[in-house]
């Protein structure tokens, strides 16, 4: 184990993938010199050339085509869309194109293209750069969406992505970036489409991911101090939606809230609290409580940010409501 | 029409390439009339309910055969769209197969029944086709070229689509980032005037499609599509520049839309009746008849012969196809993903 932080384990994944596998190559816009616009493929350019690191022009589309393109003649491209607002810009390829091309091929087709993007706010950014999209993406067949909220996921995840033969989408999230975490030595995948328990608890079951997943440890931490023991589920891949793991820990607890950074409205968190409603109803002792980003463009102004984003106190206040 | 119909093509230096051999040009008859046969047959299907939608490509079929003569279906790759149809025949398809296709059965070489007519892949053959949301097939031909030139296979990635797609701003992307990296592909746009019923003047105000390559630092030819011979001449240029590492090249083939957009368009609503009229004066098919039949390598009764044959082909591709079953409803989830093992 070596302590290491989320954009460095990133970065260890992708240069290992570069390394072992000629296959490999990255393209985004300011991924060469400039090291990405969060510095996560810094010195890759200068280790790797060029060819294998490529910086591309501001379009986002032909970026994100040309992955699909390049993966489809049997490449194994590794997409860096600098902010997943900027995803948008790109939608018709990912979800007309990438996530349907190897159904409507009939299987002969399979787009192994990774995307790796920037979700969620904190950053004074405003509503154009702040967005937690990643729901989006997640309600389309034939896409994977990978969300690591630490070091050891994220460079597991991100071996998994590229390894996997469909399109994978990787969200990040900014302010992870710099948080380190027990990374286990040498390479390692951490499967998609399994979350994981990362508290243990009896009495209620808080399921997030993300950043999220970090701030419900936080609450967590708190309840404790009250004597009340919560179990938190990081959902880790947003689909496939491992399901059965917090529907599990919801039929242990009788209780769960679910807690997502984005617009709670058709949000993830329906998702899975409407999962958790229909498999364990008899079981629960009160109804799922969500926690979920205002339903507000994202402010720039920082108090007025800050309110539209879930803290612990919100989540703390959420599960003293089922109690 | 509106605007004067540009048909000399702009690159005046002689072509490198060798002509098409007599015997080819008498093949490309061959397939423009069964392209054209076909077209007619399946547009009937429609009418009767057998087959969901239908795009023509009366008016096409010269341009779409001269292309193919140009590349290599050994090692080219070809992003087609879904007008494409005597590309596909072009391409070695059989009517049969494509029957398949109109009709959504099961083994349909596209997709298996799971995408509009032509809309899929066939790896075998190295066809690919996702151009129906338009103009979004045009960045995986880039991507593909980028693949080539990375592992300095000497292949090229054509893409085909139509004036319509020129206006997408996934279009002028890929164009730039083609540019950028001197890929290996050609752009070659099927002009037949509109963009199902928005006529070219409101689509664009310059004279030609072409012109633009030069804003992105290649070269662009307008070429008389209804001639088989002249596209095939400047598909194979610019694939010989491409293979040198040359990079793109934009090819504007200008084409009479001979019928509505697709079985689902009624173009007497935006077509004036003389245009309609005057539009079949650019039939590429009786010119083609004619120039063989001048020339000795067709006589009318060879012509009655083999327009016999293709008939006969068709209806025993479509007896056959409708005594295949569709796709059994226990495929369905079939691959939505990819299993794991398949690297």
């Amino acid at each position: 184990m070596a302590e290491m932080t989320y954009r460095g384990a990133l970065r260890a994944t992708l240069r290992e993938a570069l390394q072992q596998d000629e296959r490999v190559f990255l393209m985004g816009e300011d991924i060469g010199a400039y090291g990405g616009a969060y510095g996560v493929t810094q010195g890759l350019m200068a280790e790797f050339g060029e060819k294998r690191v490529k910086d591309s022009p501001i379009a986002e589309s032909v970026l994100v085509g040309c992955g699909v393109g390049a993966a489809m003649a049997g490449l194994r491209p590794v997409v860096e869309i600098m902010s997943i607002n900027f995803s948008l810009l790109a939608f018709d390829q990912i979800v007309n194109v990438a996530a349907k091309l190897q159904y409507m091929s009939a299987g002969q087709i399979n787009v192994p293209l990774v995307i790796r993007t920037v979700t969620g706010g904190g950053n004074m950014l405003a509503a154009t750069h702040s967005q937690s999209l990643e729901g989006w993406f997640a309600h389309v067949p034939g896409l994977k969406v990978a969300a690591p909220a630490t070091p050891a996921d994220a460079r597991g995840m991100l071996a998994a992505a590229i390894r996997d033969p469909n399109p994978v989408i990787i969200v990040e999230h900014s302010l992870l970036y710099p948080i380190k975490g027990e990374v286990p030595d040498g390479p390692h995948v951490t499967p998609l489409g399994k979350a994981k328990v990362v508290r243990a608890g009896k009495d209620v079951t808080i399921v997030s991911y993300l950043r999220m997943t970090l701030t419900a440890l936080a609450a967590a931490e708190e309840l404790a101090k009250e004597g009340i023991d919560a179990e938190v589920v990081d959902l880790r891949t947003l689909r496939p939606l491992d399901r059965e793991t917090f529907v599990a820990s919801a039929r242990k607890t009788h209780r769960a809230v679910v807690v997502e950074e984005g617009w709670g409205t058709y949000g993830i968190g329906a998702e899975v609290a409407s999962s958790i409603a229909s498999a364990a109803f008899d079981e629960l002792d009160a109804p799922v409580a969500r926690v979920s980003g205002e339903d507000v463009p994202m402010p720039y102004n920082k108090e007025l940010e800050r309110a539209a984003i879930p803290d612990a106190a919100r989540i703390v206040a959420a599960v003293k409501s089922l109690l | 029409m509106a605007r004067k119909t540009p048909v000399a093509g702009n690159h005046s230096e002689a072509p490198s390439a060798a002509p098409l051999s007599a015997e080819q040009v008498a093949e490309s008859y061959r397939l423009m009339l069964l392209s054209r046969l076909l077209d007619e047959r399946v547009y009937a299907l429609n009418r009767q309910g057998k087959a969901p939608i239908v795009a023509s490509a009366q008016g096409h079929e010269a341009c779409q055969i001269g292309a193919v003569w140009a590349l290599d279906k050994t090692r080219d790759l070809f992003v087609i769209y879904y007008r494409d149809i005597a590309t596909c025949l072009a391409l070695g398809y059989s009517v049969s197969e494509l029957m398949l296709g109109y009709m959504a059965r099961r083994g349909a070489p596209f997709s298996g029944g799971r995408q509009f007519p032509y809309g899929g892949a066939d790896l075998k053959r190295r066809v690919i086709n996702t151009s129906n949301v338009v103009a979004s097939q045009i960045p995986h031909a880039v991507g593909a070229a980028l693949a080539f030139k990375m592992r300095r296979e000497p292949s090229v990635a054509i893409v085909h689509f139509g004036d319509g797609a020129t206006s997408e701003g996934e279009t002028h992307e890929s164009m730039n980032f083609a540019a950028v990296h001197k890929l290996p592909v050609i752009f070659f746009c099927e002009n037949n005037g509109y963009a199902i019923s928005v006529p070219l003047r409101k689509q664009l105000a310059m004279a030609r499609i072409s012109d633009r390559a030069a804003a992105y630092g290649f070269p662009g030819v307008t070429v008389d599509g209804t001639d088989v011979a002249a596209t095939y001449r400047a598909v194979r240029e610019a694939a010989d520049r491409a293979r040198e590492g040359g990079g793109p090249t934009l090819i504007e083939a200008v084409v009479p839309r001979l019928m509505a957009h697709t079985t689902d368009d009624d173009e007497r609503r935006y077509r004036t009746a003389e245009e309609l009229e005057e539009r079949k004066r650019r039939d590429p098919l009786p010119r083609l008849r004619q120039t063989l039949l001048d020339g000795g390598l067709l006589t009318a009764d060879g012509d009655s012969a083999m327009r016999r044959q293709c008939i006969a082909e068709i209806d025993q591709a479509m007896a056959a196809a409708e005594s295949t079953p569709y796709p059994d409803e226990s495929t369905f989830y079939d691959h939505v993903y990819a299993p794991q093992a398949k690297k």
